[in-house]
């Protein structure tokens, strides 16, 4: 609207005691759970320089654990985000039978343990015992215990997030602006190009953001499947797990804080660019 | 004939929208598809479009059967009532998008754009994203864009539905002007009967998934078909078995010879029009409306309780509705 003008700040009551107390006990809730410990690891890390990342760093498994996750996180992403918005496309678009199992189905893995998706992904391609994994081995693919495993595990756990960020902005929009360009004689494929993909691009971003992080920080699916191999299969995760465990307290801190700190990176540079792009 | 509509069918579910219709809209006019909300007259349009699929029934656009043709095929141009616009589009590449997916060159599509552009009087608005415009600007945008790809027939889907009143006058008139200036044959869907009224050449009357009657807009209202007809273009009243238009009837003080006796019921005097209620002998309501003028020229002694006589004009129209006036006299007239 042209003529929208920003109303003048209406007068607003003083809040009251009932407010004051919310905000408090929202504040502490969100200090005690998420600010202090994470700040807490930060701190440890840092406690005595940047002893403890150099350190970490010089450790060649440890830097090829980094790599790994960051190349399957990366993979994970790509597959996911393809799949999740011609996914998304297929949900809001299409009628088909089904529609709403699947639907369903899609939310399995938020709510089913990473570890049970593991369990279940190593039951089907197994090496020696999975339903599909000897044929896929004796082809010269190994899944399990590899990198392709770790990636499809990964896939798993964040494969809802991209197509739940994606499915209500596509509702949202409608369908009247792909039909437009349709009568002015787009195909399909110049429609979603040119129309659809960038009324939904924030969301695609969003939902990429959300499953790079996710990815990054995979642990229960990635270490039932990978087999924890040191220097071959063993991800920036397992390295958090296996420091902590072998009382290299200050090296677990350091990978986790690398971790954490890639995962936040992304999230504040989106959420720093995002509104800026949407004001009008 | 532009566009031949042949024995089309439509259904939703259990939902008739469309029963065996068929049209010919002719070339280079501008037609109304006119009813109320749900009476088919979108489906149609969209069908025309190929945004949908009849059940049943065939369309041509041009002498070329269009039936199965996708619609970027169909070389129309849609207008929605809501705009659809391309919102990170600006408004200069909104209307050059047709020309872009045709890949005409660069220079053709700028001079194209911008002639259109100053049709639609929004030169200046160019580079403007779409929401930095109003509801009317952003409709005559759409308008550029539909007509740019030199579509063989533009299609408006309520166009000017989403407008307040008075944008919506403005942009009807200037409708008007365009097509004169364009010459496209135009369709365009209203449920707003002053609407087709003003601006249609020819009216096409659609009802509960048929076709009710197509004409001129003076044959519309001089001789409506039936009284649906008769109801949907205007205020109606009966008198004895007929439909009537409230402003045909004359009114007299008196019970002059030839003229129904009524007794007066009710005066609302609504600006410039005087909306007065008799009820006959037969215990029927009838609505006569006057002019202030006319009304004056009754004579000051007319009030409620006064004697009258009703009669309809000569060569005024009428719809025989076969209804017993005793029994419909509760129902007239609200």
């Amino acid at each position: 609207m042209a003529d929208r003008v920003r109303p003048a700040r209406s007068r607003r009551p003083r809040p009251g005691p009932i407010t004051y107390a919310l905000r408090i006990v929202v504040s502490a809730y969100l200090i005690l759970l998420v600010a202090w410990p994470v700040s807490l690891v930060a701190r440890n890390t840092f406690a005595d320089g940047f002893g403890s990342v150099r350190e970490l760093l010089a450790d060649p498994d440890t830097v090829h654990a980094f790599r790994l996750t960051i190349t399957v996180a990366i993979i994970a992403v790509v597959i996911n985000t393809i799949f999740g918005v011609g996914m998304s496309l297929l949900l809001v678009r299409f009628e088909f039978p089904g529609k709403r199992l699947l639907s369903a189905l899609l939310d399995l893995p938020l709510s089913v343990s990473p570890i049970v998706a593991g369990l279940a992904l190593t039951l089907v391609y197994g090496g020696r015992t999975g339903w599909f994994g000897p044929t896929l081995e004796d082809l010269g693919l190994r899944v399990v215990f590899a990198p392709p495993g770790i990636v499809a595990a990964t896939v798993f756990v964040a494969l809802p997030l991209v197509i739940r960020e994606v499915v209500p902005v596509l509702e949202e929009l409608g369908t009247d602006q792909e039909l437009a360009a349709h009568s002015l004689g787009a195909g399909s494929v110049q429609t979603f190009r040119r129309i659809t993909l960038p009324a939904i691009r924030w969301a695609v971003v969003y939902g990429v953001v959300l499953s790079l992080a996710r990815s990054l920080g995979e642990f229960g699916a990635v270490k039932v499947v990978s087999g924890n191999v040191l220097g071959e299969t063993r991800t920036a995760t397992l390295v958090v797990e296996e420091k902590d465990l072998n009382f290299d307290k200050p090296g677990a801190y350091a990978a986790a804080f690398l971790l954490a700190s890639v995962s936040v990176a992304c999230i504040v540079v989106v959420s720093i660019i995002r509104p800026k792009e949407q004001a009008r | 004939m532009s566009i031949e509509v042949a024995n089309v069918s439509k259904r939703f579910g259990d939902f008739v929208a469309l029963d065996d219709v068929s049209v010919s809209i002719p070339s280079g006019q501008l037609t109304a598809l006119l009813g109320p909300s749900g009476g088919g007259k979108s489906t149609l349009l969209r069908i025309i479009a190929g945004l949908e699929h009849p059940d049943d029934g065939r369309i041509s656009i041009e002498g070329r059967d269009a039936t199965l043709l996708r619609p970027q095929r169909r070389n129309v141009g849609f207008v929605f009532q809501h705009y659809a616009a391309f919102k990170h589009l600006s408004v200069y590449r909104n209307v050059a998008f047709g020309l872009e997916i045709r890949k005409r060159p660069k220079d053709e599509i700028r001079e194209r754009v911008q002639h259109l552009l100053a049709l639609v009087h929004l030169e200046q608005f160019a580079d403007r994203l779409p929401s930095q415009l109003s509801g009317g600007q952003r409709q005559r945008m759409a308008l550029a864009r539909a007509l740019a790809v030199e579509p063989s027939v533009l299609l408006l889907d309520e166009p000017f539905g989403a407008l307040d009143a008075k944008v919506r006058k403005e942009l009807r008139e200037w409708l008007r002007r365009l097509h004169d200036e364009v010459h496209v044959t135009t369709v365009f869907v209203t449920h707003d009967q002053e609407e087709a009224l003003e601006v249609a050449d020819e009216i096409v009357v659609i009802n509960e998934g048929r076709v009710e009657q197509i004409g001129s807009p003076d044959q519309l209202y001089d001789a409506p078909a039936n009284d649906f007809v008769m109801r949907f273009l205007g205020p109606v009243t009966q008198l004895g078995s007929r439909l009537v238009r409230p402003h045909d009837l004359e009114l007299r003080a008196g019970e002059p010879y030839g003229a129904m006796p009524a007794t007066v019921q009710r005066i609302v005097r609504v600006g410039f029009e005087v909306r007065v209620e008799a009820v006959t002998a037969a215990g029927q309501t009838v609505l006569a409306t006057l002019s202030r003028t006319q009304f004056q020229a009754l004579g000051i002694g007319v009030g409620v309780g006064s004697p009258v006589s009703l009669r309809l004009v000569d060569g005024a129209p009428s719809v025989d509705t076969g209804e017993d006036p005793a029994a419909e006299a509760v129902l007239v007239g609200t």
